[in-house]
């Protein structure tokens, strides 16, 4: 490929992204269309342009109501949560060269629980702290504790991973305790299902922060492309590529850690997207970052919005937690692509 | 460019692993790095890349202390070929030659026509131009070998450090390479296990052992029977049968 021309792998880019933008359009308009009280899609499109000052339909007020003040902010922030954990499962299995990192590994959603039942059951904060607040603070002193036991991220990936088990361990002991001490099961029930996820409570403000947080993070990772392609063989090759392996481990890191809390005390531990995405993405688009970044956090926008579409339909009158969801549609779809991508030996 | 080390100390914990190694490598000679397995040939080499840093003593190339320029500058200039380099990563050949653009590339700057040639010769060079789409993963190991010298040419250096290149290689293409090596317009520190081809590609030569530079000087100074059997622990016979030519040993058992 020379620079400027066109040749056929980019005229196949510029399709898949067409084709992906349109996909999610259209799950995101589906997601806002159907609930309890399922809506046209045309009524979708109108009410969204009206909203957005573009049209000036008549519509009836509810509808109106439903679209804009519930649901359009809930397909939107399950989007981008859905880009967001895509994304830093792809930078994580990039950085500790594992194909099963993902998120969670770093110990954030065992900090999360443990920072939501400390809100919830002990009543930390009184009242003054949200279950969000509590777990966002848990993700991160998580996070604390496995660049600690990791030495900063300088040493190798092995032994962060290492230092996530613990962590997770730690932090899940802490939670159990707390919750076997304190004899309130109904609270411990309550967090334990809200980490499972859910979209249900979320509104325009978790929407702005997230479109804060997650493209900014993007805009980092996509900056951090070409030597997140270094580590490929890994830290000192990078280093002798030129790469600064210490400050951008610990840049990374942070970003990761940064939107996996913001999205997990937003929705809950969502599992699953940062783990399945990030190689399905690498089956349509291949290894090097600057094309898998944005590949994973567009289908990663597409899985969570279609997950939250399917954990409202498939149970009449009820939402299952979305965690459920992702993992029961990830998993076939994963073992097809485990099934495909098996070396041609 | 000219590549010297000082009077360098290196170690793990409490264990010394190199002592006082100073050797000097003039612009555009190749140096030949021998040694049993565990003399220290691989640190130093890191050493001298500027991958770790010593102790104590300076490695300087052309006269910049390694540890002082920064990494993507120094990566313009200094390739390193490991010896052993493995990924899980379903990367083809091409992949892995561009990443040799690396340090010539700012973080969103595209493909250019410059890049494009470097990653076309380098891969000629090393004969493998036409498995450039194949899989990493599905090469044999003389090929990867073979792909990670392409991306460390790719890289345009001046200075270029190979630990031990020629392991899985055939012979037609350890002596291709060695050749091409010594006929690029590099200075080159190669470590080597094979004292033939050492004798043959390298203008100079040195000996390490446990952690220390035993001897050095040209082939015929340094490969000498006592040497052999001093510190390599073999009977061996050395001729010089074609003058200029560097020593031929020949092992008797
Ligand atoms: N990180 C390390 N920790 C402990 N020992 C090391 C380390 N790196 C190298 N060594 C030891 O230092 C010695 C020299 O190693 P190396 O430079 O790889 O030798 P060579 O390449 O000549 O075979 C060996 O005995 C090796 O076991
Ligand atoms: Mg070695």
């Amino acid at each position: 490929m020379t620079a400027g021309v066109p040749d056929g792998s980019a005229v196949r880019l510029a399709l898949l992204t067409l084709v992906s933008a349109a996909a999610l359009a259209f799950a995101i308009a589906v997601a806002t269309a159907i609930g309890d009280y399922t809506i046209g899609l045309g009524t979708v499109f109108l009410a969204i342009g009206n909203g957005l000052g573009l049209t000036g339909a008549e519509l009836p007020p509810i509808e109106e109501s439903v679209v804009w003040d519930l649901r359009l902010s809930r397909a939107l922030v399950a989007a981008l949560a859905g880009a967001g954990l895509a994304l830093c499962g792809a930078i994580l299995q990039a950085l500790l060269r594992n194909p099963l990192a993902e998120p969670f590994v770093l110990g954030i959603s065992a900090g999360a629980s443990t920072g939501g039942v400390c809100v919830i059951v002990l009543g930390i904060g009184a009242g003054s702290l949200t279950l969000s607040a509590g777990a966002f603070a848990g993700a991160f002193a998580a996070f604390g504790v496995v660049a600690l036991l990791s030495n900063g991220a300088t040493s190798g990936p092995n032994h962060t991973i290492l230092a996530g088990v613990a962590a997770s361990q730690l932090f899940n002991a802490l939670t159990s305790y707390i919750v076997t001490t304190s004899g309130n099961a109904e609270q411990a029930r309550n967090v334990m299902f809200w980490l499972l996820g859910s979209f249900g409570g979320v509104r325009w403000p978790d929407f702005q922060l997230l479109l804060v947080v997650v493209p900014m993070g993007l805009a980092v990772c996509i900056y951090l492309a070409r030597a997140l392609d270094a580590f490929t063989f890994g830290d000192e090759d990078a280093a002798a590529l030129g790469v600064p392996v210490g400050r951008i481990r610990l840049a990374l890191f942070a970003v990761t850690a940064v939107m996996t809390a913001t999205i997990v005390s937003m929705v809950g531990a969502i599992g699953f997207v940062g783990l399945v995405v990030p190689h399905a993405a690498r089956y349509v688009v291949g290894p090097m970052h600057m094309r898998l970044l944005p590949a994973c956090a567009i289908i990663g926008a597409i899985f969570m919005v279609t997950a939250d579409i399917v954990s409202r339909v498939i149970v009449a009158q009820q939402t299952i937690p979305i965690g459920v969801v992702t993992a029961l549609v990830g998993v076939p779809f994963f073992a097809l692509i485990l099934y495909r991508a098996r070396p041609q030996t | 460019m000219s590549v010297l080390a000082e009077n360098l100390d290196w170690g793990v914990g409490r264990k010394t692993i190199l002592h006082d190694v100073s050797i000097s490598v003039a612009p555009g000679e190749t140096l030949g790095l021998v040694g049993p397995n565990g003399s220290g040939k691989s640190s130093l080499l890191r050493l001298l890349a500027g991958l770790k840093r010593p102790r104590a003593g300076l490695v300087t190339i052309n006269g910049k202390s390694v540890v002082q320029v920064p990494r993507k500058a120094l990566s313009r200039e200094v390739a390193f070929v490991q010896q052993s380099a493995a990924t899980e990563t379903s990367v083809s050949v091409l992949d892995v030659v561009r990443l040799g653009r690396t340090p010539h590339r700012s973080a969103l700057s595209g493909w250019s026509a410059e890049d494009e040639a470097a990653v076309t010769e380098a891969l000629t060079r090393v004969d493998m131009l036409g498995h450039r789409a194949q899989s990493w993963q599905t090469l044999s190991g003389g090929e990867r070998q073979r792909v990670h010298i392409a991306r460390a040419l790719a890289q345009s250096p001046r200075v270029m450090f190979l630990d031990e290149p020629t392991n899985h290689l055939d012979i037609h293409h350890q002596i291709e390479i060695l050749r091409m090596v010594r006929d690029l317009d590099l200075t080159s520190v190669i470590a080597l296990h094979d004292l033939n081809l050492a004798a043959m590609f390298c203008d100079k030569i040195v000996v390490m052992r446990s952690g220390s530079v035993f001897a050095s000087g040209t082939p015929a100074e340094v490969l000498t029977e006592e040497l052999l059997r001093e510190v390599f622990r073999v009977t061996a016979e050395v001729n010089c049968i074609t003058p200029g030519a560097g020593p031929h040993i020949r092992f008797t058992p």
